[in-house]
């Protein structure tokens, strides 16, 4: 292998994260950068999701996955930000040294930072541990979507699916157009995990019905599905005996949640959040690992790619005064999800300037507020008339309201 | 009578409700924005939908370029939209951007390309 190459800063992923990374770092003045992407092209998940929705808070129109992708890939090219395609990462160093597999071989870069924007995957089957055979037909929302929008294959026709995210609805709405029959969107939860605006557009126009705290318990058939067994749950999400109804289809779609991909991040010794299963960073997007930052769904899922793009923003303003003064103003004052949060980033802040807050609830909220305090004092407060875990909320917490060392509390009020 | 709808135009995904007598559409509340009305008006009087399909590519690094129209349709002109979007065949390369089909049914909407296809 040769001589490691030297670099600003290496961008690990040509999704929507790294590609707004990549654009912003560029146009602060640090031009000698690459984005490293496994695939064949850039832009990530975008190109698969062909529905419409995306950009409106970017762009103020509504686009189409690709064609929000393709708003950042021409930055890309208009500034000649290189970028290497089919280049896996595989491993990522405390000392800042990037290994990636690529077409030319193993290749090495000794970078000033490190940004992480792998994005995140699907949660499987694996994960859920239904019991029952493992015939073919049983497939993640996403791979579903890829079947269909990128390689022109139909999964299935009579089609279960199992959890209500965003993408699961969406592939309901799609296997519909397709010519497929969906039976139904099973949910273990009393209220749904996906947008309500998904929850009309995709379910409710076609007549799709959706099943609240309802989940599959049985998988049935030998080489291909030939139907599940679905049962009511408690209030603990545990099936009720007696309810189970068999279900005769031949595919069943997993819409059931998406993990940040942090394999790497974990091997160059990052410090990952329990809540978020993405790595704790401070204000400035920046790791436990100083000059290894992450931003995107690598850090925490998102619900909107306009916030993944917004994120990577902020992450590359970070990125560039790092490169330049060779470190940041110190994070010490931590922030605490309270009740009612799911998860907060940043995780650390320095309580020297405003900082975004950008965070989930963990059940459905009427009529509520997001109150951020340091001791019971109130700093800001954000009242809501409708909150889900669905949506992801971001809110600003001005500098000179920020006490020092003491930690900051958000909670629902 | 009280209608209840879900707005679908953002993310938001305001709770808004209507007063409608059958013919014409009384007071809306609910909304965080002016597109919620108008979305209600809309929805209360002649629904309709955008769409986003994709269309078979000949000679390409994948067979499909994904494509969705220029305005919405009328929610009962999907199926029929969709249909004689399928018969479509495009040769590669194929560009993003590209106006496929000019008022698709006779209605003021264009089917327009928005992942292209590389030739193969």
């Amino acid at each position: 292998m040769k001589q490691p190459k030297q670099i600003d800063a290496v961008i690990v992923g040509g999704g929507p994260a790294g590609l707004a990374a990549a654009v912003a770092l560029f146009d602060h003045g640090i031009e000698n950068i690459i984005i490293l992407e496994r695939e064949a092209q850039l832009g990530g998940i975008l190109r698969q999701c062909i529905h419409d929705g995306f950009g409106l808070t970017r762009f103020s129109q509504t686009l189409s996955g690709p064609e929000y992708a393709q708003r950042f890939i021409d930055a890309v090219e208009k500034r000649r930000i290189p970028y290497l395609l089919k280049a896996s990462v595989l491993e990522v160093s405390a000392d800042k040294t990037v290994t990636a597999a690529t077409r030319d071989g193993l290749m090495q870069w000794k970078a000033g930072a490190v940004i992480l924007t792998m994005g995140c995957r699907e949660r499987t089957r694996g994960a859920l541990a239904i019991p029952g055979d493992r015939p073919a037909g049983v497939f993640t929302a996403g791979v579903v979507q890829a079947y269909i929008n990128l390689y022109n294959r139909m999964p299935g026709k009579e089609v279960v699916i199992l959890g209500s995210g965003d993408i699961g609805m969406i592939m309901a709405r799609r296997l519909t157009l397709e010519g497929a029959h969906v039976l139904g969107v099973f949910e273990v939860q009393p209220y749904p995990s996906g947008l309500p605006r998904n929850i009309q557009q995709c379910l409710l126009d076609f007549d799709i019905p959706l099943h609240l705290s309802h989940t599959v318990t049985q998988i049935h058939g030998k080489s291909r599905l030939t139907g599940v067994t679905i049962s009511q749950v408690d209030d603990k999400m545990q099936p009720i005996p007696g309810t189970e109804t068999f279900y005769p289809c031949d595919t069943l779609v997993l819409s059931v949640g998406l993990i940040p991909e942090n394999e790497l991040t974990i091997d160059a010794g990052a410090v990952l959040d329990s809540r978020t299963k993405g790595a704790d960073v401070d204000e400035n997007y920046q790791t436990s690992v100083p000059g290894i930052f992450a931003a995107g769904n690598v850090l925490h899922v998102h619900d909107l790619v306009d916030f993944v793009s917004l994120e990577a923003e902020r992450l590359a303003a970070s990125v560039a005064v790092y490169l330049r003064e060779h470190q940041l103003p110190c994070c010490p004052i931590p922030v605490i999800p309270g009740d009612g949060i799911g998860h907060v980033i940043p995780q650390h802040i320095s309580g020297q300037r405003d900082v975004s807050l950008s965070l989930r609830v963990n059940r459905p909220f009427e009529n509520a507020a997001i109150v951020v305090r340091q001791q019971g004092r109130a700093l800001c407060r954000k009242p809501l008339r409708k909150i889900a875990p669905a949506q992801m909320l971001e809110l600003t917490v001005k500098a000179q309201q920020i006490a020092p060392e003491q930690a900051l509390e958000v909670s629902v009020e | 009578m009280t209608k209840e709808f879900t707005c679908i135009v953002c993310p938001n995904g305001c709770q808004i409700t209507a007063q409608w007598d059958g013919s014409r559409v009384g007071e809306i509340s609910g909304a965080l924005c002016p597109r919620g009305a108008a979305y209600v008006s809309q929805e209360l009087t002649a629904p309709k939908r955008n769409i986003a399909t994709s269309v078979r590519v000949q000679g390409g690094v994948l067979p499909l370029a994904s494509v969705r129209l220029t305005a919405p349709i009328p929610k009962e002109a999907i199926f029929p939209a969709l249909q004689q979007i399928q018969q479509l065949t495009l040769t590669a390369p194929v560009e993003a951007g590209t106006v496929i089909l000019r008022g698709l049914l006779g209605y003021d909407s264009d089917v327009i390309v928005t992942r292209g296809c590389e030739k193969a």
